[in-house]
């Protein structure tokens, strides 16, 4: 009890970085839902910058989930954006897709928070000024992005992580995603093979796409991690992570 | 050889016990298809198969998914033939059809670069027994199995992820199981559902698809405490895995061989 008021203490009063290393001798003295270990609060030394300093998800599956959880903030603050006003000529069933969808990421969010305790990540900061939310193109092509990385994002992690349940929890999670994915492909160009389109659909494997946080290829410039930073004002970085 | 012939014995039992009850619940109680599958105890419609028993080394899973993807592919593909797709969602079946095929080929190969057999392909009855006898007659029936074997297929994928934990094969699974859940989102909107899964609403499909899709507690956390969302939204959010035998149980009909 002692512990976790100075935890507490510490929380308001210290940095980031230090915040978390606390947080997590907390959870290990409460104990979480998932019990998560402990192997996120090994490197936190690096690259201290005074204010807005980089939020690192961590390592070990407590990173992937933190990660995620990462991911989760920026597709709900997004939709919540989206929702507050919705873009000129909106049809109903755009509507009800990107309501249900606000609700899912915000749920995906909470969920996160709730199971990392401790040892989440702190809440994250958006700028979505690059996104013109009154435009029907836009929003929904933004939509797209995320949804897709979204997808790709679990199915790349998927390897590292370590604990089956933590496994199945993401594998609950990316098909929601990939859901969305479709039917927000499918608002953009309806009644094709978008939804589930050869830009992200091998012709041959007929696999989806799976990237690692920090991964780049020629049809990925950026990794994933650069693009959510691009919407976040707190940057992320996942250096214990691929 | 005696255990053998006890299990063929039983498997025959089964068969008829279900068949007689399926008729008897086409002719007199008249259910439909929400009910068909619901009213019969899932054990019953589980066809024992030799291939599949409690373990599911790497190999065993593959094949299982193998035989899924089969399962798909030929009924996509016999859709397609029988030419009752109409013009305007050819893209949309034609792109699902090349993809379950394609998942057959590289399930194979990953099959066989693991040192395992590739189960050979099944025979199927789409009809089940004469239970969905326009399946490719009447395009609404079509998707009706369309809808119930990509909802089905991704919450087997999912049931399967941690038999493949750590592996590259895992990293395969999960990018054909979000190929799935795009499916099957697609399909269930062709049909004037929503795209997910909402609670075990069946929207007209066995109660055995959707059982246990209104689950709210993950990870030991009940999401409904932690998050001012609606508990039907978070049912919505998650979906939920099945077993081999669960799966198994709602395929079986479809499988002559």
């Amino acid at each position: 009890m002692k512990e976790q008021k100075l935890q507490e203490y510490l929380q308001t009063t210290f940095a980031t970085r230090l915040k978390r290393k606390s947080f997590l001798k907390y959870s290990a003295l409460s104990g979480t839902a998932l019990v998560l270990g402990l192997d996120a609060c090994k490197k936190h030394n690096n690259n201290p910058s005074p204010m807005g300093s980089t939020t690192d998800v961590g390592g070990g599956d407590t990173g992937i989930l933190n990660f995620a959880y990462a991911l989760e903030q920026l597709e709900a603050a997004f939709y919540i954006k989206v929702n507050a006003s919705f873009y000129s000529g909106i049809t109903d069933d755009e509507k009800q897709i990107l309501t249900d969808i606000m609700n899912h990421e915000t749920a995906h969010r909470d969920f996160f928070k709730a199971a990392l305790g401790a040892g989440a990540i702190k809440q994250l900061t958006f700028d979505f000024s690059s996104v013109n939310f009154g435009d029907r193109n836009a929003v929904l092509t933004t939509a797209k992005a995320l949804e897709d990385t979204g997808v790709s994002a679990y199915n790349g992690a998927g390897k590292y992580i370590m604990n089956p349940d933590y496994l199945t929890l993401a594998g609950k999670i990316v098909s929601v995603e990939a859901r969305h994915a479709a039917a927000i492909r499918d608002l953009l160009m309806p009644k094709t093979a978008s939804f589930a389109g050869d830009d992200v659909v091998d012709t041959t494997s007929g696999l989806d796409f799976s990237r690692t946080p920090n991964a780049m290829d020629s049809g990925h410039p950026m990794s994933i991690v650069a693009t959510a930073n691009t919407f976040l004002t707190t940057k992320i970085s996942a250096n214990q992570l691929p | 050889m005696k255990a053998v012939k006890i299990i063929e014995t039983l498997d025959t039992e089964i068969n008829d016990l279900a068949f007689s009850r399926r008729q008897a619940l086409n002719k007199g109680l008249n259910l439909g298809l929400k009910g068909l599958f619901a009213a019969i105890p899932l054990g019953l419609l589980f066809k024992p198969t030799k291939t599949y028993a409690a373990t599911s080394s790497p190999v065993d899973v593959l094949n299982f998914a193998l035989k899924l993807e089969y399962l798909e592919s030929s009924f996509y593909t016999m859709g397609l033939n029988a030419g009752i797709v109409p013009s305007s969602d050819m893209a949309i079946i034609s792109q699902i059809s090349k993809h379950e095929t394609a998942h057959v080929a590289t399930l194979k190969s990953a099959i066989t670069a693991s040192g395992g057999t590739p189960v050979p392909e099944p025979q199927f009855d789409f009809t089940a027994g004469g239970t969905f006898s326009d399946v490719f007659t009447n395009y609404t029936t079509f998707l009706v199995l369309a809808n119930a074997f990509e909802d089905t297929g991704v919450r087997a994928y999912k049931g399967q992820a941690a038999n493949l934990l750590g592996s590259d094969l895992l990293t395969a699974a999960l990018d054909i199981h979000s190929v799935e859940a795009r499916h099957a989102s697609e399909i269930r909107r062709l049909r004037g559902q929503k795209g997910w899964i909402s609670g075990n609403m069946t929207a007209g499909l066995p109660a055995a698809i959707y059982a246990g899709e209104d689950n709210t507690t993950q990870g030991g956390v009940d999401v409904t405490t932690v998050s001012t969302i609606s508990a039907a939204y978070i049912m919505e959010s998650f979906d939920e895995p099945l077993t081999m035998d669960q799966v198994l149980a709602i395929a079986g009909p479809f499988i002559k061989s």
